[in-house]
């Protein structure tokens, strides 16, 4: 098996490139995101494998591990991505009001800066699920902070103070921001939330040294919005045509269509690709909006300099079940099928775990990562279309009809927490939601910043099962689980691999968990003071490795769960596995840091 | 008949309904026909056989849609805002309008928008004062989607 050296050459081909200041940024970051002693992007690095060389703390000694040392963000509320690590400075950041501190490792933690925006707290009812973020993004002597109300701003590194801020969207018509940003040569890019209130999602490129907009590339709409050429952009190898983005709309309703980018975004250096997925077509009523609903639930290739789309591909076309394409793209190279490929491999919310070959777009794998998936029975590799189950259509269903028993649920075999990749093992490792659900859409109308939903659904444990949530080791190659740990919950939480032959991840009830990269066993665990929707980072100072991560019950898991997740048919089932989420943990924002004992 | 509940025991002992224990509370069941029953403010639901009218049901999914992101499931209340079966139990029909329509804010971090302008709750409110009503009232327990009567056309 190939290990993944491609960013090395890439970072000449950015150096070669680099004419005018913009590629030095995109110079550092290349040459700092192989830099194991940081943590420069939230994901490790562009091709958001969360991975690390690190090799201090292995299978071997991780039992030893204990607590470093913890900072309290000060707020409630689910705590999304993680800390960034450049140096001697660890960057942190907490959900609504979005505070960002800049604590120094030298002096045990201290505050060297604080950051909090002034944010109008009416942004706080028109976000979907829990007012999170998931992190800020480091580039040109700069932290960029998105905040709850769709504003990007540009921090000093240093001092904290504010350089530039740019409005990316209207809070007051459901426009927010949860996602992090990531630094692209002179450019920071920036997705939308808000699909629950017919946002129109795009992707966006803002210059860093002021914050003037390079390009926007919506996810539906006319070409010229989409920044889709109808020859040139391809689907499957085909050029998708002329006005693809509303041709398979009725009426208007694109402009309030959702696709929404609230997810994460991979760069591929050497391609000068950006990668990611859009989200949902709105309403979730699918009866309200008849067509393929193009460009939601897509994974996008977009160059990096200009936002036209080279290829894209339609997961799920006309949604029917909420299941956002917004999912990491996880950019590595291996062999697949015998033959050395260019491939991202993406665990999408749908069950469906892809390899797609990132230079052409070429479906290669499409296999289901939960073997409860129900909802389609396979995907068609000629068409790459979904082969969907008329019992568990809820648009065959139709309207104020209850269709029961569909797995995965809307928040997916998988949401956005990230999986990681290790090219010691060859394997992905995947955070999943062994979750199923009922759902019953029904007929909304649409008014400007008021939600804009049309469906009622009911979650609960998959059937057969008493366990909420399973950790996994996947081989994109053969699509198949190679092993799986059962969680009592969803595992909401980013996972991080390590050369060491180590694998951490946290869980809903807080622990951080250690497992072995091969086999899985548990090596180590951890109960942190609330339940872990963070993502695990690790970083080296001072010739020492220290693991850390963010606890703080919360997001769209711990909304729903934190109030007692019901079963239907509990009665047959073991109900003591079915208990509240309450009875375990507590919401509290909270860093933990882990070290080896001297 | 109205339903009731224990919180109007003088009220609930006169009425000859039998009485469902439904986690925790006592429920007492509507009498008559759910094909005849209109709401009113002073009885919201219907509630009989384990089940509730499709108005109420309606409330169930409304609520889901518009309310639960900051009010939690079933009204159970978050962070960001209150749970709702204590203040559901006293909050008159009138006041209920009042604060959905208009809104409210209390202390910092916690707003109310109003919701004059959606369309998806203005014309449904009665039906979501049900619900929670019959929330309040242990008709509907905790977060489960309720059984239902079928909806009853207006001739």
């Amino acid at each position: 098996m190939r290990q993944f050296r491609y960013t090395a050459a890439a970072a000449v081909v950015a150096l070669a490139i680099g004419s005018s200041g913009s590629a030095f940024a995109n110079a550092e970051l290349i040459g700092m995101q192989n830099n194991p002693n940081d943590w420069v992007m939230q994901n490790g690095n562009y091709a958001n494998t969360r991975f690390s060389e690190l090799d201090q703390i292995n299978a071997g000694n991780v039992k030893d591990l204990k607590v470093a040392w913890t900072f309290s963000t000060g707020v409630l509320r689910g705590h999304e991505g993680g800390p960034l690590v450049i140096g001697d400075v660890m960057y942190v950041h907490a959900p609504f009001p979005n505070t960002v501190f800049a604590l120094d490792l030298k002096d045990n933690g201290r505050i060297i800066w604080k950051y909090e925006p002034k944010q109008d707290p009416s942004v706080i009812p028109v976000m979907c699920c829990d007012t999170v973020n998931r992190g800020v993004a480091y580039g040109d002597d700069k932290i960029f902070l998105y905040q709850a109300d769709a504003t990007l701003v540009a921090l000093d590194a240093k001092t904290g103070t504010k350089v530039w801020s740019v409005s990316n969207g209207d809070p007051n018509k459901g426009a927010t921001g949860t996602s992090a940003p990531v630094v692209v040569k002179d450019k920071v890019l920036v997705g939308i939330s808000g699909g629950e209130f017919g946002v129109r999602g795009h992707l966006t490129a803002y210059n860093i040294k002021d914050g003037s907009m390079a390009w926007r590339g919506y996810s539906m709409g006319p070409d010229a919005d989409t920044l889709i050429d109808p020859q040139k952009t391809t689907h499957l190898g085909k050029p998708v045509g002329k006005d693809s983005g509303t041709s398979t709309w009725e009426g208007d309703q694109w402009k309030i269509g959702g696709g929404t980018t609230w997810g994460w975004y991979s760069y591929d250096p050497e391609l000068n690709l950006v990668y990611y997925g859009s989200g949902n077509p709105s309403t979730w009523n699918p009866v309200q909006r008849p067509g393929d609903n193009r460009w939601s639930m897509t994974i996008f290739a977009r160059d990096a300099d200009t936002g036209m789309a080279k290829w894209v591909y339609q997961m799920t076309p006309h949604d029917e079940w909420d299941y956002d394409g917004i999912n990491e793209m996880i950019l590595v190279d291996k062999e697949i099928g015998g033959k050395s490929r260019k491939v991202l491999v993406h665990f999408d919310r749908n069950g469906f775990g892809y390899t797609v070959d990132r230079v052409t777009g070429e479906l290669l794998v499409a296999e289901k990562y939960d073997p409860a998936v129900n909802w389609a029975t396979h995907v068609d590799m000629a068409t790459g279309r979904p082969q969907v189950v008329p019992q568990y259509s809820t648009h065959h269903n139709g309207e104020d009809v209850n269709s029961t028993g569909i797995c995965p649920a809307a928040l997916g075999s998988k949401d956005q927490q990230p999986a990681s990749y290790s090219p010691k093992t060859g394997l992905f490792y995947v955070p999943t939601n062994h979750v199923c659900m009922d759902y019953e859409p029904f007929r909304v109308s649409y008014t400007a910043g008021q939600p804009y939903v049309g469906a009622t659904l009911s979650m609960y444990p998959a059937p057969g099962g008493d366990h909420l949530g399973n950790f996994i080791a996947w081989d994109a190659d053969k699509g198949e689980i190679v092993w799986s740990n059962p969680e009592k919950f969803s595992v909401w939480s980013g996972a991080l691999a390590t050369a060491g032959g180590v694998v951490f991840y946290g869980t809903l009830e807080g622990y951080l968990k250690a497992v072995d990269a091969k086999t899985g066993k548990e090596l180590y665990k951890f109960k942190t003071p609330s339940g872990i929707i963070g993502n695990v980072n690790t970083y080296m100072h001072n010739g020492k490795q220290y693991v850390a991560v963010l606890s703080g019950l919360g997001g769209w898991a711990g909304i729903g769960m934190a109030a007692g997740l019901t079963d239907p048919t509990a009665g047959l089932g073991a109900v003591g596995a079915y208990a509240s989420l309450s009875n375990y943990t507590n919401l509290g924002g909270q860093l933990t840091v882990f070290e080896l004992p001297n | 008949m109205k339903p009731t509940c224990l919180r109007n025991p003088l009220l609930a002992a006169l009425l000859l309904g039998p009485a469902l224990v439904s986690n925790g509370y006592a429920v007492t069941e509507s009498t008559g026909d759910y094909r005849i029953f209109t709401f009113s403010a002073e009885e919201p639901y219907f509630y009989k056989d384990g089940k509730v009218d499709f108005g109420t049901y309606n409330g169930f999914r409304r609520y889901h849609s518009e309310c639960h992101v900051c009010h939690g499931p079933a009204g159970l209340g978050s962070s960001y805002a209150p749970a709702l079966m204590k203040s559901m139990e006293t909050m008159t029909f009138a006041q209920f309008v009042d604060v959905v329509v208009r809104g409210r804010q209390q202390r910092a971090n916690f707003v109310m928008p109003g919701f004059a302008e959606n369309m998806n709750v203005l014309p449904y409110l009665h039906d979501m004062f049900a619900y929670l009503k019959a929330r309040a009232d242990g008709a509907i327990p905790g977060a489960t989607r309720p059984a239902k009567f079928p909806k009853v056309d207006i001739k």
